[in-house]
């Protein structure tokens, strides 16, 4: 029994909260964050205010501490390493007791994790590398609505990637026209179209005429296909109760799949979204708008692979993550890792991915990753090689853009896609044959000879700004 | 730049209707079906054999042929058991199926033998499912 006295005043964090002795506990959530310090300020200190300030702490001692076992609440930094490539910054792993947390909670551990510690004057600024969930936290959440697998069956898609493709003009169709762009793309191929992110319910095209005329065009390329097709209509809305308006109509007409932006939409809301959709048999498309803003800055912020971990948790059925090869940000081996986090079972700690924790989900299902933004047949091949099966690609203007039209895009698509897939079973290297298979594969789809001519200049070789942290010297 | 082509795909032509993965492709030659049986084998998934009148084949089941071979690594004995079923069912698709048991999931399955396109007007007996059928056509 402990006999401490109270003596008021301020006292260096990391007289308490720095524990370089401390082992992690199977049950503890763990955190690394990368923090650049201010100058003046040593590396354990501010690693322990880190760790004070997301969890027990506050600047100065209180009375009331001594009426708990603050010791055991306490959230403590454990170690420290240097970040490679950069001087100034250094990795804090922190481990928090899981009496901190809520049951089921994501928004309560992130207001933690990520809370008033990010204004914190002490750091210069302050990155959420990655998050170890413990399996009891993980039994504790929803996760995705069906997951890969019943998507599967449900859709009867097996042994390859699915095919989407976003409309566009993102904004200003009518609700008519734009029906009519769903439908020659499901025609033509493709299993899925999408709503874009902002698609709500604008002046131009409200939601529920939207709605409609999309189904009717998904239900006559089903019929003229013989295929399963879906529309990801998104229900994203002002507040929840238009949200679930928009969901329960998009039930009552049969829709299969409806999608949410689950940053801007608010946690919270998306997750009640999400055990509606599993409680009422419809999938749930995830999309990220945002992210970019918390994810992108190397130094400063949240990283990917936390938003798409804490995707799963909170529950989805596809996210987008990234496609290496197109218009958007995207480093492959850090990509690589976050797509195992959203849909393998157990990932190993793997720093040349990215990855500082082992992560365990136990038997929560997982969430098909979608490679969207800048992609077309030329880059079918290497989509293939990086994503395997269990993916969805989406080919938006790269459907749409087509000289012919939609429904030839998406057939030269379905076509490229099947011929990467036979060729990969067997046995030959896409990423070194792939224009070989393609032309192969041309000989027999004018649709898609003719798409291989209209794209095949396009590059988009811009470096990324969201790196890796590799050794420069 | 050639001229544009119409997409020709039509509700009223059965020739229309396609199967899920590969019926983008040609049919395969007896040579590149051995080619991904053997892939099933290498993966160590099970091969299963399932058939169907074309006209239903959007149902999720189809005929088993015989049981699931779990086990089977041979490609020929598997090739053989797909010329059989075709053999006892010259208007259906067959297709090969291989079961993943790990993932509870169908790591590949594709139509290896494709029924002749059905005349008549039993054609869209899909839509019409949909519109009169129960509803757990629906989805």
């Amino acid at each position: 029994m402990s006999r401490a006295k109270y003596e008021a005043g301020v006292k260096d964090y990391a007289e308490s909260y720095w524990q370089p002795d401390y082992t992690p506990k199977e049950t503890d959530v763990l955190a690394v964050f990368k923090v650049i310090p201010q100058p003046g300020v040593p590396r354990e200190e501010a690693a322990a205010a880190v760790a004070a300030e997301s969890s027990t702490g506050t600047w100065t001692t209180v009375w009331t501490d001594l009426l708990t076992d603050i010791e055991y609440y306490r959230g403590r930094a454990y170690a420290i390493e240097d970040v490679p490539g950069n001087d100034e910054a250094f990795y804090a792993f922190v481990a928090y007791p899981m009496d901190l947390f809520e049951e089921g909670s994501v928004v309560n551990v992130f207001t933690s994790l990520v809370g008033n510690v990010f204004g914190f004057k002490a750091v210069r600024s302050l990155r959420l590398e990655d998050v170890r969930f413990p399996m009891w936290f993980v039994m504790s959440c929803y996760g995705p609505p069906h997951g890969i697998q019943v998507e599967r069956d449900k859709m009867d898609k097996y042994g390859r990637p699915m095919l989407g493709c976003t409309i566009k003009p993102k904004l200003g169709l009518s609700a008519k026209n734009y029906g009519r762009a769903v439908y020659e793309v499901l025609r033509g191929g493709l299993d899925f179209t999408k709503d874009d992110e902002n698609v709500n319910s604008q002046p131009f095209m409200r939601w529920r005429d939207r709605f409609l005329f999309v189904e009717e065009g998904r239900r006559k390329a089903e019929a003229e296909t013989g295929e399963r097709k879906g529309h990801y209509l998104n229900v994203t809305a002002p507040t929840v109760e238009e949200m679930f308006k928009r969901a329960e109509f998009a039930k009552e007409i049969g829709a299969p799949i409806i999608m949410s932006d689950y940053l801007t939409l608010g946690w919270a809301a998306h997750n009640s979204l999400s055990k509606w959709c599993r409680d009422n048999g419809v999938l749930l498309h995830v999309h990220r708008a945002m992210h970019a803003v918390i994810d992108r800055n190397p130094n400063h912020g949240i990283n990917f692979r936390v938003l798409a971990k804490l995707l799963r948790l909170l529950g989805g059925d596809h996210l987008h993550s990234g496609t290496v090869v197109g218009k958007l940000e995207g480093d492959r081996e850090a990509t690589l890792g976050w797509i195992d986090l959203m849909r393998e079972r157990f990932v190993k700690e793997d720093r040349s991915r990215g990855i500082f924790f082992d992560q365990d989900w136990g038997p929560m299902p997982g969430v098909f990753p979608v490679a969207s933004g800048g992609i077309h047949v030329w880059h079918m091949p290497a989509l293939v090689d990086i994503f395997g099966d269990d993916s969805v690609l989406q080919f938006g203007g790269g459907t749409l853009g087509h000289p012919w039209g939609n429904a030839a895009g998406a057939a030269a698509n379905r076509v490229a896609l099947e011929a990467c897939v036979q060729a990969r079973n067997e046995g030959r290297d896409l990423l070194k044959e792939g224009k070989d298979i393609l032309t192969a594969a041309a000989k027999h789809s004018p649709e898609l000879k003719i798409a291989m001519e209209t794209w095949k200049e396009i590059k988009f070789e811009f470096d990324t700004v969201d790196k890796l942290d590799t050794q420069h010297r | 730049m050639s001229e544009m082509m119409d997409y020709s795909s039509r509700i009223e032509d059965p020739a229309s209707r396609k199967f899920e993965t590969f019926s983008y492709l040609p049919e395969m030659t007896e040579e590149q079906a051995k080619k991904q049986i053997q892939y099933i084998i290498d993966q160590g998934w099970d091969p299963a054999i399932e058939h169907c009148e074309p006209e239903f084949s959007r149902l999720h089941y189809w005929y088993m042929w015989k049981l699931p071979m779990f086990g089977e690594t041979d490609v020929d004995t598997v090739w053989n058991e797909l010329l059989a079923c075709h053999k006892a069912n010259p208007n259906h698709h067959v297709r090969l199926i291989g079961y993943n048991k790990y993932k509870q999931s169908q790591g590949l399955s594709f139509v290896v033998f494709r029924g002749p396109v059905p005349t008549g007007n039993s054609t869209n007996v899909w839509m019409h499912l949909k519109n009169h059928g129960p509803d757990w056509v629906m989805n």
